[in-house]
């Protein structure tokens, strides 16, 4: 059940987010130091977009239970529809309309990001396991092809200008709703039908339950907030290429949720914090880096493939 | 006209290299029913492991000759197959009795493992390096079609493995017992086949098929560096796909159609750009029409 608090708490989060971004800001600007700079301001959104796509993979791959590893695919879909939404109105004189359209952009990539990811689930999601790992990585690297040699979308080199406009608030706002809105699916007692169709898909049939109809529903609502994760990297780092969304970037994606545990979002949340950070602390080691990564990759599915922070009532069903 | 058979040629060199390496992936989809993704990287592990191989083989045999070429592939073969059987060792045979995604994960990891430990600058580094040329090449005019000797290097040394590995598993002991275990394994195990024993076999198999594939597709590409697996491997897996994973010679067919079909579209202009994702399309519009593949057979789930 979802709690009454559970709204209360995503406006608090909402109000602080947004609240904290000038006095970060203020402080990053004036008082930079070793510990506290805009650099790591912007990590601060790294995590905030990294938390928007782990929790939204989570609802496909963790609570539904179907390998998708393709989620950089619809992120690049969000980013370049945001972007160049925002590059075509963009006004210098109006300011204040700026937010709007940022609001208006993010919205639109989420929704052409859930329209691929519609147009990708519904003959894909007939197919199960490494099969659908597959072909949703098929699914991510046609994109990224396409992004690719498209001359609109800036092909091979890339989409460079965007303005600058994803701040501490936005992207924490925006983490908030994803993690808020995914916990009331799955809460809910539609969302019931999900973990049913995860446990075991003959039986939820058998109750009644579409698997494909809820499938599909997961990866949509999945791919809808991938892209506005997408529209946020564009607007934060300024420039699009569509070497960003390779499939590296989806098994980063996918590593998280594995190393939260699957369907466990305070768990997701914590490894998308974790893996961010990660690489930045050990930008010394950077040579050794992936080669550790890797590593834990294995380790992890040998000792303990339910998620380092999988603690909670839910037992993992192998 | 003449286009078409230029392409058809190219295509069909390409495709014998993709064919070769989908053999691998088949074979351990066959026995232990999961996506071995390591298995591109193995091919990379061939083309170096050819590469310095070479110098110390030419110190004994003249270079570019026949009887030090075949020398070469054998260790590179030979090397291979103990990657294989010791990724299988290490990695997967501890999972044996876990959840499927948990030994595709594993797999996707020990992929990244390899690729990675290769890039750092004290294994291989990732710079492209050139590979030696093994035999000496020549330029065949057919009327006005060119047909390199590497072209038909390729396809010939594909024809005798194809020959060879259909030979093993259709004919020896150790060949049945391979598809009794991939039929059943449980079974095969009761009727007294050494599961293990058959598991490490196939991965030594695929993993060889996929050291020489290294060779001849090094022997077409600018040069090798440790990522030069990727591409080729995803193609190949497709291919298995394609034919029906778990079938040989559904995975050679596959890899032929793959070759032949990359090559013609990368001929034609417009569609070029595309080539790296038609492929991709292949394999969805195959998995969406006929999941089985071309020659497999559709099975019927129980519960």
């Amino acid at each position: 059940m979802m709690h009454s608090g559970a709204k209360r708490s995503l406006i608090i989060a909402i109000v602080a987010a947004v609240l904290l971004t000038p006095l970060l800001e203020w402080i990053a600007h004036t008082h930079s130091t070793k510990y506290f700079n805009t650099y790591y301001l912007g990590i601060g959104i790294d995590i905030a977009i990294n938390v928007i796509l782990a929790v939204s993979l989570n609802l496909i791959n963790g609570h539904t239970g179907q390998f998708s590893l393709g989620h950089a695919g619809f992120m690049a879909v969000g980013g370049y529809t945001a972007a160049k939404l925002t590059l075509a109105l963009q006004s210098h004189t109006l300011l204040w309309i700026n937010p709007i359209l940022f609001g208006g952009s993010l919205l639109l990539g989420g929704l052409m990001a859930a329209l691929v990811g519609f147009a990708v689930g519904v003959p894909s999601l007939r197919l199960r396991g490494d099969y659908l790992a597959i072909v949703t990585l098929g699914f991510g690297e046609i994109i990224r092809v396409v992004f690719q040699t498209t001359e609109f979308f800036g092909a091979a080199t890339g989409l460079p200008g965007i303005p600058n406009w994803t701040n501490f608030g936005w992207g924490w706002s925006l983490a908030a709703i994803t993690v808020f809105v995914v916990a009331c699916i799955v809460n809910s007692t539609y969302g019931r039908g999900f973990i049913a169709v995860h446990d075991d898909e003959v039986a939820a049939s058998a109750m009644g339950i579409n698997p494909v109809r809820y499938k599909v529903t997961a990866f949509v609502t999945g791919a809808f907030f991938a892209g506005i994760a997408g529209g946020l990297f564009a607007h934060h780092k300024r420039f699009l290429s569509p070497t960003s969304f390779d499939f590296m970037k989806s098994i980063d994606i996918v590593v998280m949720v594995i190393l939260g545990g699957m369907g466990r979002t305070p768990g997701v949340i914590a490894a998308a914090v974790i893996l961010t950070v990660m690489p930045e602390v050990l930008r010394g080691f950077a040579e050794y880096r992936m080669i550790i990564y890797s590593l834990l990759i294995i380790g992890l599915m040998m000792l303990r493939p339910q998620g380092l922070f999988a603690i909670g009532k839910r037992t993992v069903k192998t | 006209m003449e286009w078409f058979f230029q392409q058809l040629i190219n295509g069909l060199a390409l495709g014998a290299i993709y064919a070769l390496i989908a053999l691998g992936y088949t074979m351990v989809y066959g026995v232990l029913r999961f996506i071995n993704f390591a298995h591109s990287d193995v091919l990379m592990l061939g083309a170096f492991a050819a590469y310095f191989v070479t110098p110390a083989i030419w110190k004994i045999f003249p270079a570019q000759s026949i009887t030090g070429a075949l020398l070469i592939t054998l260790v590179t073969a030979l090397l291979c197959a103990g990657m294989g059987i010791l990724i299988e060792l290490l990695a997967y045979r501890p999972l044996r009795k876990r959840p499927k995604l948990t030994v595709l994960i594993t797999a996707i990891g020990v992929s990244l493992f390899i690729e990675f430990t290769c890039q750092h600058k004290a294994v291989f580094g990732s710079k492209t390096r050139p590979f030696p040329q093994l035999l000496p090449m020549h330029d065949f005019h057919i009327g006005n079609l060119l047909v390199n000797s590497n072209d038909i290097v390729v396809l010939g040394v594909t024809v005798v493995l194809l020959v060879a590995l259909w030979f093993i598993v259709q004919k020896t002991k150790i060949g049945t017992a391979m598809r009794a275990v991939s039929f059943n394994m449980q079974a095969a195990s009761l009727m007294g086949i050494n599961v293990n024993r058959i598991v490490s076999f196939t991965f030594g198999l695929g993993s060889a098929l996929a050291g020489i594939a290294g060779i001849l597709y090094s022997m077409k590409a600018p040069g090798i560096e440790p990522l030069m697996g990727i591409q080729p491997g995803l193609r190949a897996f497709i291919a298995a796909v394609l034919g029906g994973i778990g079938n040989l010679p559904g995975a050679a067919l596959g890899g032929i159609v793959i070759g032949i079909v990359e090559t013609y579209a990368g001929g034609i202009a417009g569609v070029s750009n595309y080539r790296d994702g038609i492929a991709f399309a292949m394999l969805i519009g195959i998995l969406i029409f006929r999941p089985a593949g071309l020659l497999g057979k559709t099975t019927i789930e129980k519960v």
